[in-house]
């Protein structure tokens, strides 16, 4: 990974370089990671048990979703470093599992996935504007990925779950819940945070006052 | 709240003597066997086998236990019986399978942190699974402000009454509440996640030159016995489940 | 190490002012330095500047700065660093890894690092072996650890940014006797960071005042003026007994050991009441049930009919006031102002206590604005509270505990690494409320606040 970029400390090895992650980007990351890792932890208990009850109209179950989209667009859009979100989003996961995930290991595969969906957002604007459309867009394909994972995995296009009735609206679901928590709640959230001054080490949050 | 990872590893658990990659491994195995199965059978052969590790992660304290468990506990119970109450074709017996799935899943978790200490998981990772140096003991640093985190979230929910803002019985307002504390916690969790990186900095993490480990992290024969042995654990588990008839396996989920 | 800064100059990214400028410097291999100087006077950005850890981007650095002849960046591997909070330092779950982790970045064999990490750990008189757990050390102890750390890398230049500030002075005099037995031999060159000298004096060859209008060196046989000079503060009239714990104790649930054992107090309109004690000993507890966050255990904490008022609840126990009740009754200030803040703007935050009890909204405006004005914020209304300095963000969550005038006032720790003049200005705002009848009580180690300030002091020993 940033391994290979890594070399000896001089003036320019700063933010000059959009790929070589200083050690305050991984810290960070990783602090969002792992609150995120707890926030998965309580809504993996929330939505096992929510889950049931919306049973009436499955695909709807594809709401629950947006909430496990979140850290990857908010590090992509915080640390704006190519790997944030994969790296965000695939600790979330692993550290919900280390408090004890009713999913097992396998969150851990759901985390680096849903994390390379949005990372695939923030590559289509090749890390250069972090803006709304920017986090709508990261917020869009992060849906579509566990969309993807959750369709293949559990609800396989079949007679069970047919294309036009499940599939489709599965997806909507997801991608809505996604832009609506991943994107804006999360665009909210780093704006919140870049105004309190905690993000002075980052470009996110640095304006002349 | 999130009382496992603040509670951290208890000190001597035997089972800590386990490399932490033989335990991840044989969390992987558990995972893949539980994940296939829909019955009770298998399940419930798991939960007793992982049930029998306890007192090997030093778990035999019951309040303890509890402190660690009670979320699980709580989210298998409730996923057992919303199952036998909104199913349609569910049965008491097929609720009680569901439930201990959950908790197959979720224990070898809470025994991987009961049993291990973080720096041992980095010092494995990093040896045997080859993860970056940096990444891994970025990640470490900021698992470590968790139980910072857990002792504020008291104090900043007094504080908010100081100000005159409480939730009482009202859910809007208590969802509120818990938001804002929330957000509180992490703006200070990411002032000092910078901090921790400058002063990681400040001590040659940032250097370039390749990281040495003082510790080391060796694999024993004992290692391989333990997923061997997780190995055992989960084909006892699906053949009693073949023969009792119960066998219910599924794609994945 | 050999520092030399000529006309150094350094402007954050974020702000438009300048944070130093025209600075000249020389500091000679082994030499002991103190800078010291108010809040915000740009101490803290010269030794970031030393230490090579300005912020790249963005920042802007004119004039020169070298460290042995080089950019500071690139002396960082001989550098040792210990800075103001024990919590945001610690990397590894144990004592002994934490020394170790520099040695690792370092690239040294375990058989040079464990000979290494005892060796620091004993020059610090680090009392623990090495399997002790971080997180049981008390804030002076982790200090200590840190330092160590730092020895253990065997630096040629030694930086330290206010490295008691956060400690009581018991866990800060530890912090100074390890770093005056650490630095012997003179093979490194110090430079301590501290807006509160008189200490450090001993310990130090030289003393450097950095003020906004440049750097003045200090000779030997310079002594600070004491903060306490000249400060006449009004008293207070006579008042009655407005709240009072009888044996009050406290015990935290699944513990054991109490955190307050039984304690009996009354705090008058008109008198400070300081709250004195060791660590440990539950000064910030009785903090608590005076301030009614939580419910003694054992014993009451009352209020009397005149503080009480008409309560919803009719009880005269604070704890069972709704939080919109205790707001007007008793106004009380953490330890750690950020904590407490809960909008985004200065103005917001002061009118929130006024709303909150009632208020109308144009009267919990013009109660922000005249706060803002009398405690000298006006210019930075707009502004976010947690982007204010560390005195500024004291003196606002004063100003928001007296936003819905309480009659009485609670604070744990209120001087805490405070420099001289926003120690005196918070001593004179204490003062004032006093004169005003108010009951005020403080929970402290600071023996000037408690000397200058107390009317009453409870002094609480081990539970």
């Amino acid at each position: 990974m940033a391994d290979q970029a890594v070399r000896p400390s001089s003036v320019d090895a700063g933010y000059g370089n959009p790929v070589r992650w200083r050690t305050v980007d991984i810290v960070v990351t990783a602090v969002l990671g792992v609150a995120f890792g707890v926030v998965f932890w309580g809504w993996n208990l929330f939505a096992e048990v929510a889950s049931t009850p919306l049973d009436f109209f499955p695909p709807i179950k594809g709401l629950l979703n947006g909430v496990f989209l979140m850290p990857g667009v908010v590090a992509g859009l915080l640390v704006r470093r190519p790997g944030a979100a994969i790296f965000a989003s695939t600790l979330a996961a692993a550290v919900s599992l280390l408090l004890g995930s009713p999913y097992g290991g396998i969150i851990v595969v759901y985390g680096l996935v849903q994390g390379a969906g949005a990372e695939l957002g923030f590559l289509l604007t090749r890390y250069r504007t972090f803006g709304w459309a920017t986090a709508i867009l990261a917020a869009v394909t992060a849906g579509l990925s566990t969309s993807i994972l959750d369709l293949s995995l559990y609800y396989p296009v079949s007679g069970e779950y047919p294309l036009w009735a499940f599939t489709l609206p599965y997806t909507l679901a997801t991608v809505l819940s996604s832009v609506l928590l991943a994107g804006v709640v999360g665009m909210l959230l780093v704006r919140a945070m870049a105004r309190t001054g905690a993000l002075s080490s980052f470009a996110a949050g640095r304006t002349r006052v | 709240m999130t009382a496992s990872l603040s509670l951290g590893p208890v000190p001597d658990a035997r089972l800590g003597r386990i490399n932490p990659v033989a335990q991840l491994t044989a969390m992987i195995v558990v995972t893949l066997v539980l994940l296939t199965s829909l019955d009770v059978v298998t399940p419930a052969v798991v939960v007793a086998a992982e049930l029998c590790l306890l007192p090997a992660a030093g778990l035999t304290d019951l309040r303890d236990l509890w402190r660690r468990t009670w979320p699980l506990v709580l989210g298998a119970t409730s996923v057992g019986l919303v199952n036998v109450l909104l199913s349609d074709d569910a049965t008491v017996v097929t609720g009680v399978g569901l439930g201990l799935r959950v908790v197959g899943l979720a224990l070898p978790g809470v025994l991987l942190v009961a049993s291990t200490d973080p720096v041992r998981l980095a010092d494995a990772l990093t040896i045997h699974w080859r993860l970056s140096t940096r990444f891994a003991f970025g990640a470490l640093a900021a698992l470590r402000l968790v139980p910072l985190l857990v002792a504020e979230f008291e104090s900043v929910r007094l504080a908010r009454r100081t100000r005159g803002v409480e939730a009482g019985r009202n859910p809007v307002a208590q969802a509120r509440l818990v938001g804002g504390i929330a957000f509180t916690l992490l703006v200070g969790a990411v002032r000092r996640g910078s901090r921790l990186a400058t002063a990681m900095d400040a001590r040659g993490f940032d250097s370039g030159i390749r990281r040495s480990n003082a510790r080391g992290s060796r694999l024993h024969p004992r290692d391989a016995g333990f997923v061997a042995g997780a190995v055992l654990v989960c084909a006892v588990a699906v053949t009693s489940s073949v023969l009792s008839g119960a066998w219910a396996p599924i794609f994945v989920g | 190490m050999r520092l030399v800064a000529r006309g150094l100059g350094v402007r954050h990214a974020s702000r438009r002012a300048w944070a130093l400028t025209g600075v000249d410097l020389v500091v000679e291999p082994g030499e002991r330095l103190l800078l010291t100087g108010a809040s915000g006077a740009g101490k803290s950005t010269l030794l970031a500047a030393l230490a090579g850890i300005l912020e790249a981007e963005g920042t802007e650095v004119t004039g020169e700065l070298t460290v042995d002849g080089g950019p500071p960046r690139a002396a960082r591997g001989r550098l040792g660093l210990l800075a103001q909070d024990p919590d945001s330092q610690l990397v590894m779950t144990r004592a002994g890894d934490d020394v170790a982790f520099g040695l690792e970045n370092a690239g040294l064999p375990p058989e040079v690092i464990w000979p290494r990490v005892d060796e620091a750990l004993a020059a610090v008189g680090f009392p623990y072996g090495r399997d002790r757990a971080t997180q049981a050390l008390s804030g002076g102890e982790k200090q200590r650890l840190v330092l160590a750390g730092a020895l253990a890398r065997r630096p040629g230049l030694l930086l330290l940014d206010e490295p008691t500030a956060q400690l009581d002075p018991d866990g800060a005099a530890l912090v100074r006797t390890a770093v005056a037995r650490a630095t012997p031999g003179r093979t490194a060159t110090v430079v301590v960071v501290d807006h509160d000298a008189e200490p450090w004096l001993p310990l130090v060859d030289r003393v450097v005042e950095v003020t906004p209008d440049g750097l003045v060196q200090h000779g030997p046989g310079w002594r600070p003026l004491p903060r306490t000079a000249g400060l006449r503060l009004p008293p207070g009239p006579d008042g009655t007994v407005l709240l009072a714990a009888q044996a009050a104790g406290f015990t935290y649930r699944g513990s054991s050991a109490p955190a307050l054992s039984p304690s009996t107090t009354a705090l008058r309109g008109g008198r400070v009441l300081a709250v004195t004690g060791r660590n440990g000993t539950g000064k910030s507890t009785l903090a608590l049930l005076l301030a009614g966050l939580r419910a003694p255990t054992s014993g009451r904490v009352t209020a009397s009919a005149d503080l009480t008022g008409a309560v919803r609840t009719g009880s005269d126990e604070p704890h069972r006031w709704r939080a919109g009740e205790l707001v007007s009754r008793i106004g009380t200030v953490f330890q750690h102002p950020e904590q407490q803040f809960l909008t985004g703007r200065l103005r917001d935050e002061l009118a929130v206590g006024p709303l909150r009890s009632g208020r109308q909204a144009a009267a919990a405006r013009a109660t922000a604005d005249e706060l803002l004005e009398r405690l000298g914020l006006s210019a930075f209304a707009d502004a976010n509270p947690y982007t204010l300095s560390g005195g500024q963000q004291r003196r606002l969550s004063v100003a928001t505990a007296l936003a819905t005038s309480p009659q009485v006032l609670v604070l744990d720790e209120p001087t805490f690494g405070q420099d001289a003049a926003t120690w005196r200005e918070l001593v004179t705002l204490l003062a004032e409320q006093r004169a005003q009848g108010r009951a005020v009580a403080v929970v402290t180690h600071d023996a000037d606040l408690v000397e200058v300030l107390a009317d009453h002091r409870l002094a609480l020993g081990p539970p």
